[in-house]
């Protein structure tokens, strides 16, 4: 494995996002989607990416397959630049990349069967011989916990959920990717399954050797998956740092009130009274300086005046607030 | 405890025809709920939660049979009048669906659908009820609510859709709210301002609650009794407290478990409970978590065990072999 060795001897990260900006026109106005975020996913790890609905997280794991076209800023994938790739070259790179959907059902072809679904982004990639496509689909299929040969010649609608889910992460993985993108993969699923599927992207990120950058709303599940984790919040990035660090220690205001929200499953923890306020601002016009400072407890005149740079509060962890919850070191 | 009750559900089934065969969503259900009670009610999707709040609404599909009697402020609601029961629904009877956009009409003002119910249910002209339209508003924490009342459901966000939607449901001051999966589409911190906001008003108005979802950790600290579903059934029952300090059921202890953890951990591998739930169209012989249920033997398989009472009061559960007291919890 060729890799170059910074002077700090940190490993290059495998994804860098470098001051990304995605924003859209919608009927005349610009939806800031996502606004100058920089994060790196080193090999191996699992980025967990948390933020409300609208805080541009989808865009953001878009964005970085080059599915939604960036306004500015890099994305780099093991060195190279895939917003200057273009063609051929883009989808050969996209082959290391996958990604995984929040909707399993809506994300099959009710009309194709499980077998050619799975063997589709083989034969597309080159591999030529149907006897080698057929091995390469059994051995995901059991390596997702299904059984090859009852599944192959069934369609997606005879399948759960759960199930559906299992075989779009047989499709993700049938091109031996290094990075997934898991985009809510488990928010349309009941609590029993969703603890199967977390368990079975673990063991998978574990057999394949996989690095993952794992979006979700709900917290729990994130730290559930997640070595780092980094929370939106209207665009822009408000907290990075490792998920223990910061469940134990949030130093933004929103992880804390993201936090505190979690229902906890003990009737003798009492839920906090009302500790958000409001609701998100439109992206279409932001709040000056800080996003989040229309709903901050914290928030005084700099907050609207200033922009809040991302800095390191505690080791590896890093926050965009002028008046973080652990003072900066 | 010691309220009038309510609402009861006595041994309640409904059957759906299906091309399949006769689907069993909701199988000999007893439930009972208090005047200004909690009563939570938790399960997986195709558990019957749902079909049993249309079975006390009265609103099942047409193919539907019902049996059983759902008594509602001591009247028979499935024995009452197409009439009765309307003015009923809305006035004493009031419900919350989990999608406030399929529950809102999309081409009238949030204005017209308030007045609508308050003049159809509560006789006020339309200045009264203008201006009670707007107190309903600010009560569920909608900002501006004058100018709120022009508006159409499409341009609010889905947290002030479901505080309209709630605003409607109370603006009658019924004596039950159903709320059936309130928060389920919306995000964490805009739950917790929703299940405040209905904790409020139930308060303030001594409302009995309903609240159906298929978290564990929505109904431990916002409810007075838990009824536990799956397949049809009430698999456990149990004050709040007592349900989560003794659980008997596998089924809601794998529940519980297989719920990610904030203080886990990370990368601590979940207890999911393995497989999913029966066909509801060919019913088990024996317990219908017997097949997914760690501690089942023989009998499990053979015989459906019946819903019996607990040593302590008012809780039940249906297993042949439940669990101890829970390590950790309880002491």
């Amino acid at each position: 494995m060729k890799q170059d060795v910074r002077p700090s001897v940190a490993p290059k990260p495998l994804l860098e996002v470098q001051n990304l900006v995605v924003e859209y026109a919608v009927g005349g106005k610009t939806i800031h989607a996502v606004s100058d975020v920089s994060l790196e996913v080193s090999r191996g790890e699992t980025l967990g990416l948390v933020g409300e609905s609208g805080c541009g997280k989808s865009t953001l794991g878009r964005a970085v397959l080059q599915l939604r076209k960036p306004t500015s800023g890099r994305v780099m994938f093991d060195g190279e630049d895939l917003t200057a790739m273009h063609g051929e070259t883009l989808r050969r790179m996209r082959r290391r990349v996958q990604l995984i959907f929040q909707d399993p059902i809506a994300s099959l072809n009710p009309r194709r069967r499980i077998g050619d679904i799975i063997a589709e982004p083989l034969a597309i990639s080159g591999v030529k011989d149907p006897k080698q496509r057929q091995k390469l689909v059994y051995d995901v299929l059991s390596a997702v916990g299904l059984d090859p040969s009852l599944v192959i010649e069934r369609l997606p609608h005879e399948f759960s959920g759960g199930q559906c889910q299992r075989i779009c992460i047989a499709r993700a993985l049938v091109l031996n990717p290094e990075f997934i993108i898991c985009d809510e993969p488990v928010s349309a699923l009941d609590v029993s399954i969703r603890a199967q599927i977390l368990n079975l992207l673990e063991e998978m990120k574990a057999r394949y050797g996989l690095t993952l950058l794992f979006i979700a709303h709900d917290l729990a599940v994130v730290k559930a998956v997640s070595d780092r984790v980094a929370v939106m919040y209207l665009g822009r990035l408000c907290e990075v740092g490792p998920s223990e660090q910061l469940f134990a220690h949030p130093a933004h205001p929103y992880t804390a009130l993201l936090i505190e929200a979690i229902p906890v499953p003990d009737p003798d923890v009492r839920p906090a009274e009302s500790v958000a306020v409001g609701e998100p601002p439109s992206p279409i016009a932001p709040p000056s300086g800080c996003r989040f400072r229309t709903r901050c407890p914290r928030a005084d005149q700099r907050c609207a005046a200033e922009v809040p740079e991302l800095r390191e509060v505690a080791p590896g962890q890093f926050a965009a607030c002028h008046h973080p919850l652990i003072p900066a070191g | 405890m010691n309220e009038p009750v309510l609402l009861s559900v006595e041994d309640a089934s409904v059957e759906l025809p299906t091309p399949r065969g006769n689907l069993r969503a909701v199988d000999h259900v007893d439930l009972a709920v208090g005047a200004g009670r909690t009563l939570g009610v938790v399960g997986e999707s195709g558990c019957g939660k749902t079909m049993l709040s249309r079975a006390i609404l009265q609103l099942l599909p047409k193919k539907a049979k019902l049996s059983g009697r759902v008594m509602f402020d001591g009247q028979d609601l499935a024995r009452l009048d197409p009439e009765r029961l309307r003015k009923l629904r809305g006035r004493s009877l009031a419900v919350v669906f989990q999608d406030p956009m399929t529950s809102l009409n999309p081409v009238l003002t949030i204005g017209t659908q308030l007045i609508e119910t308050l003049q159809e249910h509560l006789e006020l002209d339309s200045l009264a009820a203008k201006k009670r339209s707007a107190e309903l508003l600010a009560a569920v924490g909608i900002p501006a609510p004058e100018q709120r009342l022009t508006q159409y459901p499409h341009q609010l966000s889905g947290g002030m859709r479901q505080r309209v939607a709630i605003a409607i449901a109370l603006s009658c001051e019924p004596k039950l709210l159903i709320a059936d999966e309130p928060t389920t589409a919306l995000d964490v911190t805009i739950q917790a301002q929703i299940l405040d906001l209905l904790a409020r008003e139930q308060r303030r108005r001594h409302m009995a609650m309903i609240l159906i979802t298929h978290d564990l950790g929505v109904v431990a600290g916002r409810t007075d009794e838990v009824a536990v579903m799956y397949a049809g059934r009430v698999v456990e029952r149990a004050p709040t407290p007592e349900l989560f300090k003794r659980m008997r059921m596998p089924y809601t202890e794998a529940l519980l478990a297989a719920i990610p953890k904030i203080d886990a951990a990370p990368h601590t591998p979940l207890p999911a409970i393995s497989g999913r739930p029966p066909d509801p169209t060919r019913p088990l012989q024996g317990c219908s978590f017997s097949p997914r249920c760690r501690y089942a033997a023989g009998r499990c398989f053979q015989e459906k065990p019946p819903l019996a009472a607990a040593e302590s009061p008012g809780h039940q559960y249906a297993c042949f072999h439940p669990i101890g007291i829970m390590a950790g919890a309880g002491t």
